[in-house]
């Protein structure tokens, strides 16, 4: 009997270590032999933990399971209170197109065999056929954009990093993901770590980089230990080696750290704080030597590029955003997690579709898109696609894709003045509007909460200054859910108001 | 005294340990923090010494991020998720309830040193929020029962 149990942080925190002891003291007390395989998650986070039996058909899903489930895994599987068929049937996977997270809760994470023989390295091999021009062309011509959340066009990132004249080159990933609502770099390392490892070695010879380090932040213990060890097999399989070669590191604690020359700081020991630019990252980064610094999703999306072509990743998507998306649909919903699909789904379609609307059965109220520092959409804008243009054009942003649904009982004020509170406690200090602006910003916010409507128009003018005088996106992007909220749900703000008189 | 040589003496292998490596600061004090629990103020200026940086640089770095400590914590260390996600399914009442159950504000320690509480921003379980970490393990779904294993 083969069951997967997921090692991912989700099913480990709704807990899935407790159901594997259960599975195996069962099985023993049966005398049933049983191969547990700890893999990632399928992504539906409302039925983890979710195990899986391999049966003749294929493997059967089983979610959320309990301890008092375990049992019946081993009797009339057909009739378990607990059955939903075949996995890959479901609607929820039937309707993505996997392409980075193809691997993702289908193979064991640390089965360098089980990564071949689902289409590993294909890419990497093809990449060492070819000139790091040729690579770097490839990759361009895919359409990939950087999926941290500035969506630079990773080809153009690399070709700068390529031609830059440098002894020693060094590619870094940014898997300091701090966005609420965001989940998809940690999923993908907890899930697939050998596509990271095979994206970064192909960045490495598209840019002559034979360095590599992933920068993982401290609250992600699960993804350090199945990337640690990861390196260490792809290490000893000559996968990396003297050509390319990479550690992993670990954060502290530091929002600000995702923000990628603070990020380089830390990684060199120093205080996380923000770096002017120019100099470019891609020209003085790591130890003030050419760098690339791409987010977990863009190398892991560069494997497929390679192994399949440009052409066939850039067939999917819509206007300037090419290929896939992993949303992240989180908050109060009815059916959360990750979904890849080609860009250009409505963010209706994304809520009330996919996500089945709100977890609490209450009218959705507003969506932030893209992280702590995204706009809230109302529903008046659930027609808008998604896509970076899209949302720009709507005064928001998709970042990271992440996306948090929020139900009428949700006060739009608070959470403006929250964005401002958390900007205040991250806030690294180099530059004024971002330092001294955020904490102005959460005292303007409480003069709006007390009734004072005069603040209004200052905290208007402190946003639009932190906007255009912060020197990274957390000064310059916190004004985005603050003056959404504002725009939005203007009763929530005026209602204050009347409360005072 | 003994304390702080045989802190010295440990800190001297994490230090010698972690030769060699680019940019070694990090992974040096997540290490003396793994083995003390927190950065003794003692290991500043062995630090600086090694890596040939002043002292103020060594401190300007623990204090910049929010996973050192510079004393030790509780005997648990209960952390609690408070960004939006979280919220939406009413992870600030449950943060209320919690200090209430164990008569702690943020950042404290309760007078019995049994139990730290400590804000996070975001591990990542966003669509089985609340979520928290509980002495480094994983919990979605939290509510104030999580204070009952913390309770020794």
């Amino acid at each position: 009997m083969k069951v997967f149990v997921p090692l991912d942080s989700v099913a480990v925190a709704l807990g899935a270590d407790a159901l594997v002891a259960a599975i195996e003291a069962e099985a023993s007390c049966r005398g049933v032999t049983v191969q547990v395989v700890r893999n990632g998650s399928r992504g539906m986070v409302w039925l983890e933990p979710l195990v899986e039996v391999v049966t003749d058909a294929g493997r059967v899903g089983f979610g959320p399971l309990t301890v008092a489930d375990v049992p019946g895994l081993f009797d009339d599987l057909g009739k378990h209170p607990k059955a939903l068929g075949l996995v890959e049937e479901l609607p929820w996977m039937k309707g993505q197109t996997r392409l980075t997270f193809a691997r993702v809760g289908v193979i064991d994470p640390l089965s360098l065999q089980d990564y071949i023989a689902n289409g590993g390295l294909v890419g990497l091999e093809r990449a060492a056929k070819m000139t790091k021009a040729e690579i770097v062309a490839e990759v361009t011509e895919s359409g990939l954009r950087g999926r941290g959340g500035a969506g630079f066009p990773t080809g153009i990132k690399w070709k700068t990093v390529s031609e830059a004249a440098g002894a020693q080159k060094y590619i870094v990933c940014n898997a300091d993901e701090g966005d609420s609502a965001t989940f998809a770099d940690r999923m993908l390392m907890e899930g697939d770590p050998f596509t990271l490892i095979e994206g970064m070695a192909i960045a490495g010879l598209a840019c002559g980089a034979t360095k590599g380090y992933v920068y993982i932040r401290s609250e992600y213990p699960v993804a350090i230990r199945v990337m640690e060890a990861a390196v260490k097999i792809a290490r000893e399989a000559k996968v990396l080696g003297p050509a390319f070669d990479m550690e992993i590191r670990v954060g502290a604690g530091a929002y600000v750290c995702g923000e990628e020359t603070s990020l380089l700081n830390s990684l060199e020991g120093k205080r996380g704080v923000v770096r002017a630019k120019p100099p470019l990252p891609a020209l003085q980064g790591f130890m003030g030597r050419p760098t690339v610094v791409n987010n977990v999703i863009s190398l892991a999306s560069v494997p497929v590029i390679m192994a399949k072509g440009a052409a066939f990743y850039k067939d999917f998507g819509l206007g300037r955003s090419r290929g896939t998306i992993p949303l992240q649909i989180a908050g109060n919903v009815k059916r959360g997690g990750l979904y890849e699909v080609a860009f250009g789904l409505t963010l209706g379609q994304i809520v009330n579709e996919i996500g089945g609307g709100t977890a609490s059965g209450r009218p959705v109220k507003a969506v932030q898109v893209g992280g702590p520092l995204g706009a809230w959409f109302p529903p008046s804008l659930f027609d808008t696609p998604f896509g970076y243009e899209e949302f720009g054009a709507k005064e928001g942003l998709i970042g990271h894709a992440g996306l948090t649904i929020a139900d009428d009982t949700t006060d739009m004020l608070q959470m403006a003045r929250f964005a401002m509170e958390f900007c205040a406690i991250e806030s690294c200090g180099k530059c004024t509007p971002c330092r001294i602006g955020s904490t102005r910003g959460v005292e303007t916010i409480d003069r709006l909460g007390r009734g004072d409507a005069s603040a209004m128009p200052i905290l208007t003018d402190l946003c639009n200054t932190m906007k255009l005088g912060s020197l990274c996106a957390l000064g310059g992007f916190t004004p985005y859910p603050v003056m959404s909220a504002i725009t939005h749900f203007p009763d929530d703000f005026a209602r204050a108001k009347e409360a005072a008189e | 005294m003994l304390d702080s040589h045989v802190h010295s003496d440990r800190i001297a292998e994490i230090l010698d340990a972690h030769q060699g490596l680019e940019g070694p600061l990090l992974p040096i004090l997540h290490a003396i923090q793994a083995a003390f629990g927190y950065v003794p103020d003692s290991a500043i200026p062995q630090i600086a010494k090694a890596l040939m940086l002043s002292k103020a640089e060594v401190h300007g770095v623990i204090s910049f991020y929010h996973d050192f400590r510079e004393a030790p914590a509780g005997r648990h260390v209960l952390k609690l998720c408070r960004a939006e996600a979280c919220q939406t399914v009413g992870a600030d009442a449950v943060a209320d309830r919690i200090k209430r159950a164990l008569g702690i504000d943020w950042h404290e320690t309760t007078p019995d040193g049994r139990v730290t509480l400590e804000p996070v921003f975001c591990l990542g379980l966003c669509a089985c929020g609340p979520a928290a970490m509980v002495d480094g393990r994983l919990v979605g779904r939290v509510d104030e029962s999580v204070c009952a294993e913390v309770a020794k």
